[in-house]
């Protein structure tokens, strides 16, 4: 009886939940169109607002999270996405670079031939064929049915295979002890993490914390969004522009496109 | 051929005490480094998030590597009946059980959370080769326990031939699944290649031999018993072949990857311009563990000089320090040479992108590397002085069925 109750509970508090958040986002969806005809806004959300995940619910693979970053937009010398990211989830290190983790990271590449160089955010890129996933002995390193591509820190033995086979060098393994621990990111000394795409963010409707950081601090260069909605900005971006994925030779489908590489 | 008769050490001298509490300080010096990395967290190992495999898992691969080769003693004389081989079956199972424990040790120590192996044991997935080394791991200890009775009990000696087959058969998928474990990893230049299977094969024969040849001179010296220059010289050449088998696939390997433009940078990185990892590969991997003991066995045989249990034993060594070298290289070296995210280009980041990982090992990792092969040592020590593993002599007329009794002439070949 008393479990029944609270499935019920669990079940009427993100419906009521999503439906304001429901409504929330196309206020500002509406309010964005209005205020900035032309305009096109990167980081301002889907076309289609994030829903809400019910918490009771299955991830269902109707969605396909993804992101898709304009590097022209990214200024070498901005780190909003990592510093938001650092604050988000609680990742400020020891002082020591070398074991610290870094979920996502500010890389400088620069062609040796012309000279061009340029500045871009690399960060777990949720392949739809993780070699994380496939070189994990126990199952801790998994893919989501939205395609987010995660660590079950419960399950996850340390063994560090899945850093060797990411091609991203997405991974970190946590070295020392942790304090001051955000609940909504649970994180273990002895296991491997990397980025989650803030997905608490994005079960409860919002979007990853680096995003939102860009869009009002940074360059603008990133967005996020459901890469399966045809509707959504992400998609319209992808099918309009030439984007890249970082080592596409692989075949590994990441879910972070870059645009302008 | 004479019936060969196996007895225990007696394991009451001082050689044997001394050894024995060595071996115990290692091992719990091996323990103490674990409660140690386990209670302060990884970071006071070299060990990084640029390179996550250490040298724990140098020693690891050593034994379990070596623990597949080191079987194959026992399968010359079960499966291709070279009887001279028939004294040396029941060691050859004991050292491969006692390394893979060491190497197994070491592996699960090494994890971090090593607390929640039984995790792994009951959470499988079943495209990780880790997964799949589970079941070789078990299954090896396993049939080589069964083969290793078959052989102790004389009723059941007829069907340890067929025993050996399944030995081998399990022993070849198992090094096969230690290779692959660096097989199958795409992005990284120095391995995601399918030679490492068999690369991995031919190391073990190799490094197999040269523990073997250690050992059995070490014991049959410490209890008196003789070994025959026949043999001796059989174990020596047969070493040779092995070291020679390795370094022609480290040539087929290196010179593969030479031929693929994109991976000359680290092919560049080994073998000119990574250091340490160059000074490993040229001077440690192919001079002292490849072509010195090529040198030693066959040169030597060749200008009337019998390989006798000092040859045996200098060459199994300079074997021994050439496959860490070789493990050094291919692990470290590995791992410390960049990845490639943007092929062509220069890249540069807070989190070492671009530039090639230090690593320098640190005493508890040695120490952990250290206690998993004493802790193979201790099973070998007090197996040998608890069970019958050692024949009472290796002599010629006792194992030799073609010896006539009078010594060959030297450089007279078999």
């Amino acid at each position: 009886m008393n479990m029944n109750r609270k499935t019920e509970n669990v079940g009427v508090t993100p419906g009521f939940d999503s439906g304001r958040r429901r409504f929330l986002g196309t206020l500002s969806a509406a309010a964005g169109v209005t205020l900035a005809p032309g305009v096109f806004l990167y980081g301002a959300g889907a076309s289609r607002p994030v829903v809400a995940r019910e918490l009771d619910v299955a991830v269902s693979g109707a969605a396909r999270w993804g992101m898709l970053i304009d590097v022209k937009r990214c200024d070498s010398g901005c780190n909003e996405c990592v510093s938001a990211c650092v604050e988000e989830n609680g990742l400020q290190g020891h002082g020591r670079p070398a074991t610290d983790a870094q979920w996502i990271r500010k890389v400088n590449v620069r062609d040796p031939d012309t000279g061009l160089s340029q500045s871009l955010p690399v960060m777990c890129q949720h392949c739809a064929e993780p070699p994380c996933v496939d070189v994990c002995p126990t199952g801790a390193s998994f893919k989501r049915a939205d395609g987010i591509v995660l660590v079950d820190r419960h399950r996850c033995i340390g063994c560090r295979y899945c850093m060797m086979a990411c091609p991203y060098k997405a991974r970190s393994f946590v070295h020392e002890e942790l304090e001051d621990q955000k609940p909504h990111t649970p994180r273990g000394k002895g296991t491997v993490e990397g980025c989650t795409l803030c997905v608490h963010r994005i079960d409860a409707g919002g979007q990853p914390a680096c995003v939102e950081a860009c869009g009002k601090t940074g360059g603008k260069a990133m967005l996020f969004g459901d890469l399966k909605d045809s509707g959504s900005e992400i998609s319209q971006r992808v099918a309009s522009y030439a984007t890249q994925q970082i080592r596409a030779d692989l075949g590994l489908d990441p879910g972070v496109r870059y645009q302008n590489l | 051929m004479k019936r060969i008769i196996f007895s225990e050490i007696e394991g009451r001298s001082a050689g044997f005490r001394g050894l024995a509490v060595t071996l115990g300080v290692f091992f719990l010096a091996g323990l103490a480094a674990v409660v140690y990395v386990e209670h302060a967290g990884h970071y006071v190992t070299g060990g990084s998030n640029q390179v996550v495999w250490g040298i724990p898992d140098v020693f690891a691969m050593f034994l379990i590597v070596a623990a597949s080769g080191v079987l194959n003693v026992a399968i010359i004389s079960s499966v291709f009946r070279k009887t001279l081989y028939r004294p040396l079956e029941r060691l050859s199972c004991l050292l491969a059980l006692a390394m893979l424990l060491g190497g197994l040790m070491i592996l699960v120590l090494d994890l971090g959370r090593p607390d929640r192996v039984i995790v792994a044991m009951l959470n499988r997935n079943f495209t990780s080769i880790f997964a799949w080394n589970f079941y070789l791991y078990t299954g090896f200890i396993a049939i080589v326990v069964v083969y290793l009775w078959l052989q102790m009990e004389r009723r059941m000696n007829r069907f340890v031939p067929a025993a050996g087959m399944v030995a081998l058969l399990w022993r070849l998928a198992l090094t096969t699944g230690s290779g692959s474990i660096y097989g199958v990893l795409v992005a990284r230049e120095a391995y995601g290649s399918a030679i490492m299977a068999p690369l991995f094969i031919a190391m073990s024969f190799s490094f197999g031999l040269a523990v073997y040849n250690l050992v059995l001179l070490a014991a049959c010296k410490g209890s008196g018993r003789d070994i025959g220059d026949v043999l001796l010289r059989r174990l020596g050449r047969l070493l040779g072949i092995f070291v020679a088998v390795v370094l022609y696939f480290t040539a087929v390997q290196h010179l593969t990857n030479l031929y693929a433009a994109e991976h000359s940078g680290v092919e560049r990185f080994i073998l000119r311009d990574g250091g340490i990892y160059t000074l490993l590969f040229w001077g440690g991997q192919v001079m002292v563990g490849g072509l010195l003991p090529l040198v030693l066995v066959f040169v030597s045989s060749r200008r009337g000089l019998r390989p006798g249990g000092r040859t045996v034993a200098l060459a199994s060594v300079l074997v021994i320090t050439g496959a860490f070298c070789q493990l050094y290289v291919l692990i470290i070296g590995g791992q410390a040479y960049p990845l490639t995210l943007f092929p062509g280009m220069e890249v540069s980041s807070s989190f070492y992108d671009g530039v090639v990982a230090s690593y320098t090992p640190s005493l508890p990792e040695i120490g952990l590397g250290l206690g998993g092969v004493a802790l193979a040592g201790l099973v070998v020590l007090f197996g040998i002085k608890l069970l019958r593993f050692l024949p009472t002599t290796l002599e010629n007329a006792a194992i030799d069925p073609h010896y006539l009794g009078v010594r060959r002439a030297p450089g007279n070949s078999e």
